[in-house]
């Protein structure tokens, strides 16, 4: 093992260049604030407001997505991961730091009581709605942040402790004994982990930050839906930095084999998302209801027509076709290219979700959007890369870590 | 539907068969097949086996799936029998989906699975020759063709000294035939397992 470069540090190149990206952000950030953020006009605070809202939220689940990758091959007695599960640890890291983000906008929306945002914080409109005075038990200032603060919270610490046990196998052999009781206790903590996680993001989480945006509609695909494109696209990022670091010439043990998998991932999870997008379109379509129509009145009808569309074919027909042949999961180049399809188009898709529903009349997709992607890009490049450097890149005594070695697909 | 002579070396580790096998190709011999007890990993490239074209075909299948189902229900419902459903348009693609989804399904697994069993040559009534019980329960048979200039006595050796745990030569036919097995060829009349 003597031979193998277990400790990332990160290039001069890459800290340049996510400098550079949030320096990009940053001007774009207090442009935006300047120019629409302070601006009298509520249509100019909203698009601002909810800009950043579907930056921070995404960027949050996607990073979130590699500590329930974790837990879930553990939960399944996975070995295969075991050679670059540091990566997708890493890139948990950024949950605390993104989710203060995310968490200080929501704050920042509901306490500021933006109800151009969300229309139940108008306690006016409220009153005089029968639909809004039902839910408002869910959709109430207080139930919004008790419910953020402990969801990012709770993310933060169980994603933490996962960690923390990770770097006892850099530590020491284990005997047979030591070996099973540190699965155990892996398993118990990715249970918590993914217990946690269904109640919120495969249920409360998007209903509450984003799908309350349209007050009155409703629709219980909806979580799965956002859980699964935060999925391939967590997947995805995943796929990019093993495709980065191999190209750096580390992670020796992790091979073709290895993302053959990741692959299968980003393809199955695609059409899982397409399944879901589908099944909530459908139904929606079939049953004609006004009030279950308005959601995509204006998404299929109106001017975010292209984008809908746009949607579909970046995130279920290029994986569909590109990634369907085994020797395409296996190519690093169509890999690469692919996850930052899938990043971007799922990107895009949570602005339609969001900005879709505030700024009805016309799409705003510009500068303001790239330049706070920009930011958060820049982030997570150097958020990653530092966390990268913390840890060697290879747990070397875990058990399963032969699992992974001797993989094949 | 030829008889053919082949030699047959009989493995019980996996570790000693991946060797042999290696050692057996290079040294120019060809291999009929080799059988397992079950699916080995890695073997088929041991081997030399070309990749399978089921996905291939599969895919095809399932292509022509979605094309009969979309074909068939939008003859069906805009030229042959238009029915007013719901207000809906007559082409309503969103509600063909599922079907299209279920048929591309349909055509795929019941295709595949067909063109597998042509593959392996897997029908009522195929027989073909066993070259030993045991492969179906705990030893690897590696099976090695004969030529005109094939010294059995010699492979027999080289094939003990890479491993194999017995070798034996049969005369038997290569392909399937349909009917029944020969008495000689009945498993439980099969003297070498009586023994054993």
């Amino acid at each position: 093992m003597a031979s193998i470069k277990t400790q990332f540090e990160i290039p001069g190149k890459m800290k340049t260049w996510s400098y550079a990206l949030i320096g990009v952000g940053l001007v774009a950030l207090v442009a935006g604030l300047v120019i629409k953020g302070f601006s009298a006009d509520e249509h100019e605070q909203t698009q601002f407001w909810g800009t950043l809202m579907y930056n921070t939220i995404f960027w949050t689940l996607i990073c979130n997505a590699s500590m329930f990758f974790i837990c879930v091959t553990t939960l399944a007695m996975g070995g295969w991961q075991q050679s670059f599960r540091r990566i997708p640890e890493a890139i948990s890291t950024m949950v605390p730091i993104f989710g203060a983000i995310t968490f200080a906008v929501l704050i920042y929306v509901v306490a500021g009581h933006k109800h151009h945002i969300y229309h139940w914080l108008d306690s006016e409109a409220v009153a005089n709605d029968p639909i809004l005075k039902g839910k408002a038990g869910f959709l109430n200032p207080v139930f919004f942040i008790v419910w953020t603060t402990l969801t990012i919270g709770l993310w933060s610490i169980l994603g933490w402790r996962m960690r923390q046990l990770s770097s006892e196998a850099d530590e020491a052999p284990m005997d047979a004994e030591k070996g099973a009781s540190f699965i155990w206790r892996n398993t118990i903590r990715a249970a918590l982990f993914t217990v946690w996680f269904a109640l919120t993001v495969g249920s409360t989480i998007p209903w509450l930050w984003m799908m309350s945006i349209d007050a009155h509609w409703y629709s219980t695909m909806y979580s799965w839906y956002t859980f699964a494109s935060s999925f391939v696209s967590g997947m995805s990022l995943v796929a990019l930095w093993v495709i980065y670091l191999k190209n750096k010439g580390y992670l020796e043990l992790t091979s073709q084999e290895h993302l053959h998998d990741i692959g299968k991932f980003m393809f199955a999870f695609s059409i899982f998302w397409t399944y879901l997008w589908f099944s909530q379109y459908m139904l929606i379509w079939y049953a004609n209801i006004p009030e279950e129509t308005v959601y995509f009145k204006h998404r299929v009808q109106g001017p975010y027509k292209g984008i809908f569309f746009l949607n579909l074919i970046i995130n279920f027909l290029c994986p569909l076709l590109i990634l369907m042949k085994r020797s395409a999961k296996r190519n690093y180049t169509l890999i690469t290219f692919m996850a930052v399809l899938i990043i971007f188009g799922h990107w895009i898709d949570f602005y339609q979700m969001v900005m879709g529903s505030l700024s009805k009349e016309h799409v705003t997709l510009g500068w303001l959007d790239f330049g706070i992607l920009s930011l958060f890009v820049g982030m997570m490049i150097l958020g990653v890369g530092k966390a990268l450097t913390k840890k060697p890149l290879v747990p070397k005594y875990h058990p399963f870590l032969k699992e992974s070695v001797i993989h094949q697909v | 539907m030829a008889k053919k002579k082949f030699v047959v070396g009989c493995f019980d580790d996996e570790a000693v068969l991946f060797p042999a096998v290696k050692k057996v190709r290079t040294s120019g011999y060809k291999i009929h097949d080799v059988y397992t007890p079950f699916a080995v990993h890695g073997l088929d490239h041991a081997l030399g086996l070309r990749e399978t074209s089921l996905h291939t075909a599969g895919f095809i299948y399932g292509i022509t799936g979605t094309t009969t189902a979309l074909s068939c229900i939008s003859w069906i419902f805009t030229r042959d029998w238009p029915l007013n459903i719901g207000g809906k348009p007559h082409f309503a693609l969103p509600a063909w989906v599922p079907i299209m989804f279920e048929l591309t399904v349909l055509f795929a697994a019941v295709g595949m699975v067909l063109t597998f069993c042509y593959l392996c040559q897997l029908a009522p009534f195929v027989k073909k020759h066993h070259f030993h019980a045991r492969a179906t329960d705990d030893l690897f048979v590696m099976v090695i063709e004969c030529t005109d200039k094939t010294n059995v006595d010699d492979l027999k050796a080289f094939l003990s000294s890479n491993g194999a745990v017995e070798t034996d030569v049969q005369v038997a036919e290569e392909g399937w035939w349909l009917g029944r097995y020969d008495k000689d060829e009945m498993m439980f009349e099969n003297k070498e397992i009586v023994a054993a």
